[in-house]
């Protein structure tokens, strides 16, 4: 079992169609998988392609009793690289000692430049590559949750393979394994 | 026998179709409206896949949705539905039908506010203007509630005694959308406690014999037929009875679950925490009780004496159980999802207020609305609802018996 020590706290940033909500299914089911109590918690307003779309997780030893908004998340998901012209709302709250993981070409350093943050630990890939590469399709989705998992280490591969395999259709798993995997290898942390 | 089974990651929707599937369905007849549709979805697949042998009727309306479970309630089948918000009131007519019937129709609410303006998220107007028309109403807090609860509605519903329909409400996207963990007891586990509908027998005259009291074409009998000034009141009184009845039933069905399961919800229709020696409660129905629950331990660590109470059963109400946990408390704080125009206070508020008017110790009881159309319970919020709650407890006279919380001036 990965290293999750108390509660760890998620949000992920992304835009209608990327499949933001998935991505946290997917890390709570991994985590209830691996033995802990999880919460996948979605956003929805007016649903429509493009428009910013954020869904949070919860993941504790301990039963989560609490059902609001994560306000200061441990890790910062950021699906699409066109949402850091606004860095604000991405960065809110994200706690000292945090993760940062963004979808980008960039690399890390410029990443920093961007959100000016000494005090997080920043992990950037580009997911939009992988996935048009192997699903021939920007759903970067199950990449980010390769990332996550890699740069934080709070949840192992092999559960979330499993989520994948419970909550997606069965044409659908063997390429998004493949690009969780190669996620978790080529992400870069600093 | 207790059987532990399996941790699964669902969400309330999916948590309450998980239960149906395992619960001998006869008849299923729903229309799609978010936030319920997830259920709706999950259980045409079941169907489409062959998992289950029920007969699932495609509909254009929830009217008609009720209006077929009706008729195969009445035909004698176990018929179970879901809806929300828009749905729930376009079934209307038909909620006075199916109580008014006797029949032990199941349906789950994902509690959605009402239009105008259109929103899809929860607060609990669609269900609370339910109240009075003879449903047993429950509200759930988590997923693993949602899914439990299902499967003792139907044996809550079907029981003699009680032979009324039978409500599961869950807060839209709180429940519905939110994945955690389920603990699922095993398909043949679930089979075995529901059993198969047993129709009641009635006596009929003309046949010289009991019956199943259901349409049938072999005995027949007719149901629902006209009773003016003569008969109405004594049909209605026996609904009223029948909720009375149905007390012990939940009470009884709870501990039998709990048996088998392991999970207990109180005494089926409140849990408490904190209340025995609290200066102030807030009582409290539905998800929103997670977050206020995760407050009171925050404050009760801090050596502060407050309490919660959530409501799990709004209809039949549990007044008795709520004036004894409430004798030596001060101040209470009753915490509506739901408003009431006009009214002094919300619904809750108002049942909660009457339950203790004859209690000896009465306390000051406030009324907090929270969380219309959505608006998020923050546990900021609560914290500042307890600390008020606390000063009315000392003497502080209340600002407002009745407040708006979160709402722009």
């Amino acid at each position: 079992m990965s290293g999750l020590l108390g509660r760890f706290e998620i949000r992920w940033h992304g835009r209608g169609g990327q499949g933001i909500v998935t991505a946290a299914d997917l890390t709570a089911t991994a985590a209830i998988l691996s033995g802990y109590y999880a919460q996948s918690i979605p956003t929805f307003g007016t649903e429509r392609r493009g428009a910013p779309v954020i869904a949070y997780n919860r993941i504790d030893r301990q039963v989560i009793y609490e059902r609001s908004p994560v306000v200061e998340p441990d890790a910062v998901v950021v699906a699409d690289p066109h949402l850091l012209i606004n860095p604000k709302p991405l960065i809110a709250g994200l706690k000292s000692g945090g993760y940062l993981i963004v979808n980008t070409a960039k690399s890390v350093d410029e990443i920093r430049g961007i959100f000016k943050r000494d005090d997080v630990k920043i992990a950037t890939i580009n997911a939009t590559k992988l996935a048009m590469d192997v699903l021939k399709a920007p759903i970067v989705n199950t990449a980010m949750v390769g990332a996550l998992i890699s740069a934080t280490k709070i949840l192992s591969l092999d559960p979330v393979i499993q989520a994948v395999k419970e909550r997606f259709p069965s044409r659908l798993v063997e390429p998004n394994v493949q690009l969780i995997k190669q996620a978790y290898e080529l992400v870069k942390v600093s | 026998m207790r059987v532990v089974g399996e941790v699964r990651a669902l969400n309330g929707d999916e948590a309450v179709a998980y239960a149906v599937r395992q619960c001998n369905v006869d008849v299923i007849s729903a229309y799609p409206i978010t936030p319920q549709t997830i259920i709706v979805e999950r259980l045409s697949e079941y169907v489409a896949n062959g998992e289950i042998h029920t007969e699932y009727v495609n509909v254009e309306s929830e009217h008609s949705a009720l209006s077929t479970c009706i008729g195969a309630a009445a035909a004698g089948a176990r018929a179970f539905t879901a809806t929300s918000s828009q749905g729930l009131a376009l079934m209307w007519e038909l909620l006075y039908v199916a109580s008014g019937l006797r029949l032990p129709i199941v349906m789950a609410v994902v509690n959605r506010a009402l239009s105008a303006p259109i929103n899809i998220h929860c607060d609990h107007s669609d269900s609370i203007g339910t109240r009075d028309s003879g449903w047993i109403q429950f509200y759930v807090e988590n997923s693993q509630e949602a899914y439990d609860t299902v499967i003792q509605a139907f044996k809550i519903a079907e029981h003699p005694d009680v032979q009324l329909p039978v409500m599961i409400n869950l807060d839209g996207f709180y429940l519905s959308h939110t994945l955690e963990n389920v603990r699922v007891l095993p398909d043949d586990v679930v089979s075995g406690f529901v059993g198969f509908r047993k129709p009641v027998k009635v006596w009929v005259p003309y046949l010289g014999r009991e019956v199943p009291a259901v349409l049938d074409g072999y005995t027949p009998i007719s149901l629902g037929i006209i009773a003016l000034s003569d008969y109405y009141y004594e049909f209605k009184m026996m609904v009223i009875k029948a909720m009375e009845k149905a007390r012990e039933v939940i009470k009884e069905v709870n501990k039998e679950f709990s048996e088998l399961s392991g999970r207990a919800y109180g005494d089926g229709f409140l849990t408490h925490y904190g209340v025995d020696d609290a200066e102030a409660v807030l009582i409290v129905m539905g998800s929103a009780a997670g977050t206020v629950r995760y407050v009171a331990r925050e404050l009760r660590r801090k050596g502060l004496r407050v309490g919660v109470i959530r409501l799990r059963t709004f209809r039949p109400f549990p007044y008795e159980e709520l004036t004894k946990l409430l004798k030596d408390v001060k101040a209470v704080g009753v915490m509506d999802r739901a408003t009431s125009p006009g009214a002094y206070g919300a619904p809750l508020f108002n049942e909660v207020r009457t339950a203790l008017y004859d209690c000896e110790c009465r306390p000051v009881i406030v009324n907090y609305v929270y969380g219309i159309g959505g608006r998020d319970l923050s546990p900021h919020t609560v914290k500042e609802l307890y600390s008020d709650l606390l000063e009315i407890a000392k003497g502080k006279k209340p600002s407002s018996i009745v407040r708006y919380v979160g709402v722009r001036s």
